[in-house]
């Protein structure tokens, strides 16, 4: 507490120096050449800014504060650009303000796009109306307009064609030395391809090239190799004393797999689930970016050409809250299967 | 008494950079029913080495190794390991019915039997807790509880306490000599701790530096009920010190050896 004095004075001298650069930066009109220098010096003076007024919070409020930051930070950012863009420092063409985009989102959310007969949600708030004039076949109609739905789809079921069966080959190759010695350096090649690489082929070996069948193989395969991967590790990794510890009072190797193998590979497992998951995701954006006509990579790929920017934009916020999404579906999965780790 | 375990000639041997190295030599030892055994040796002689031969989880190279069934149904021997070596993955009331469990106890028997064993151990109100919500000295007592559980013919620890502080360590010790004074189960106990293998056993058993063979044998008459103040009597005082000189060369000679430059 004797610091008080001390942090109170830093704090005013980095308030005043924060507006005397911005002043100096505004009246010489140097944003425009030294732009960098300005984002650096600013961000270095906020970031103390904020550390000397944590030292004010008391520690109950703590965490708030620190969650203050966490939010704040990107907000900041968020006002900063519309700010540049609005001063005509930034490019509106090229950079639109985030109201702009939010205002994109907006539009692409409640519109229908007659010429590619598409909408971002599909229209949710019609259900009830087409359920009255189609029955469940309208409703049908209106999901299939939808770009979300469409990418999620994919992800969903090429991630399980993936990853169900990357868990049973990794675990045989974990138990089984001679499965292992077969398939390792074919799987460690395969790995390292590129897996949009193999898309074309796919595409020639399902008899419908532009359907769903290679786009969700695509994905399938990608995540089966990282799923196979992360399961072999996870299931060699067991520690040798709980393999004892089992053996010693008396499991059986059914046993075994199920109380103690299985339950002690499952971390590495899901890191395995985790990697393939944002890949599925990189993957099918891509994937819809060459050949689709739903999706959200389409969205972004059609708004380019186009030249709509803003909606360019919108579709990556909408990859990422499907990101998102898809990470906290998948945490709510890890705590359900393994409720041992929480703290 | 009859014999509970016999171990005779017992060699193990494994391969490693250097060629073959000699774990366990000429090693001979019997151990009657519902003795408490406690083995003690430099570290590196070969003692966890062969409590985990005896236990089944290692093969040895020579000689004869065997535990003594009664004829029962109780599993011959269960091990608590230095380690713990308790799954995370089991709530604590799950990892003491866990043998019961690979019996194919019911639920509601196994529970029955392992919540008895979490009561005399005191980890009653911890039944449903996973291990990484207690302390290391509870996730022993719940290993100790595990194997008791499972009822084996003989209960092999190897240095359980080995890890834990020194208050929490004396207290375990109490709780084990009480345990085995209600039911006399044979115990085979690894230690590099003296003081623990003179106030928990009935024979204190000293092992060479490696290639481990087994040294010298002391009985230790001291009288039950035993508690941590049993450690000041006199008698203690001077098993310590002849136990001590026997092993004392040993240990030197173990130090050596790590000294020496590996060829």
């Amino acid at each position: 507490m004797s610091q008080q004095p001390n942090t109170t004075r830093s704090l005013i001298i980095t308030l005043v120096i924060l507006v005397v650069v911005n002043a100096v930066f505004f009246v010489g009109d140097l944003w425009q050449s030294l732009w960098w220098l300005g984002l650096l010096v600013n961000f270095v003076l906020v970031v103390a800014v904020a550390s000397r007024i944590s030292e004010y919070i008391p520690i109950k409020y703590q965490k708030t504060y620190e969650r203050i930051l966490a939010i704040g930070f990107p907000v900041l950012i968020l006002i900063c650009w519309e700010m540049l863009v609005g001063a005509e420092i930034l490019s509106a063409r090229w950079f639109p303000p985030p109201s702009k985009i939010v205002e994109a989102l907006w539009d692409l959310t409640v519109e229908y796009d007659k010429f590619n007969k598409s909408s971002l949600l599909g229209r949710p708030w019609l259900i009830p109306q087409e359920f009255g004039n189609g029955g469940v076949e309208g409703v049908q109609t209106l999901l299939n307009e939808s770009h979300v739905l469409a990418t999620m789809l994919r992800v969903f079921i090429g991630f399980l064609f993936g990853a169900i069966p990357g868990i049973l080959i990794g675990v045989m190759m974990g138990l089984n030395k001679t499965v292992r010695n077969m398939l390792d350096t074919t799987l460690s090649a395969f790995h390292v391809l590129p897996k949009i690489a193999i898309f074309p082929i796919m595409m020639l070996i399902f008899p419908d090239p532009f359907g769903e069948g290679p786009k969700i193989a695509v994905i399938a395969i990608s995540a089966f190799f990282l799923v196979v991967i992360s399961t072999m590790t996870g299931v060699r990794d067991v520690d040798e004393v709980y393999l004892q510890a089992g053996r010693n009072y008396g499991a059986n190797r059914l046993q075994m797999f199920w109380h103690i193998i299985m339950p002690a590979a499952m971390p590495v497992i899901f890191s395995g689930l985790r990697l393939a998951m944002a890949t599925a995701l990189i993957v099918i954006v891509a994937i819809e970016f060459v050949r689709a006509k739903h999706g959200v990579g389409f969205v972004i790929f059609y708004n380019w050409q186009v030249l709509s920017t803003e909606k360019m934009y919108a579709g990556l916020i909408v990859v990422m809250i499907l990101g998102v999404l898809l990470t906290y579906g998948l945490q709510w999965l890890e705590k359900r299967i393994m409720p041992w780790r929480q703290q | 008494m009859s014999k509970k375990i016999i171990a005779r000639d017992v060699l193990k041997q494994f391969p490693s950079a250097n060629g073959m190295v000699t774990a366990l030599h000429d090693f001979t030892l019997e151990v009657d029913d519902g003795e408490f055994v406690c083995i003690v040796g430099p570290s590196g002689c070969g003692k966890s080495t062969f409590l985990r031969i005896l236990a089944g989880l290692i093969p040895h190279t020579s000689g004869q190794v065997e535990i003594i069934s009664s004829g029962t149904d109780k599993p011959l021997n269960n091990v608590v390991f230095q380690e713990y070596a308790i799954f995370p993955w089991k709530t604590v009331i799950d990892n003491v019915a866990f043998g019961l469990q690979m019996r194919g106890y019911s639920k509601k028997e196994r529970y029955s039997i392992a919540m008895d064993w979490l009561e005399r151990v005191g980890l009653r109100k911890f039944a449903q807790y996973y291990p990484s919500q207690i302390s290391g000295g509870m996730k022993q007592r719940v290993s100790i509880a595990r194997a008791l559980a499972n009822d084996p013919e003989v209960l092999l620890m190897d240095e359980p306490l080995g890890a834990l502080d020194a208050q929490t360590r004396a207290i375990l010790q109490e709780e084990l000599i009480r345990i085995w004074e209600e039911n006399q189960k044979t115990v085979v106990y690894i230690t590099h701790s003296i003081d623990e293998a003179i106030l928990l056993g009935s024979r204190v058993v000293i092992m060479t530096a490696q290639p481990g063979t087994i040294k010298e044998e002391f009985a230790v008459n001291l009288p039950h009920p035993r508690t941590i103040e049993t450690t000041s009597q006199p008698e203690f005082a001077e098993l310590k010190g002849h136990i001590w000189r026997t092993l004392r060369d040993e240990v030197v000679k173990a130090m050596e050896s790590q000294n020496e430059p590996t060829t």
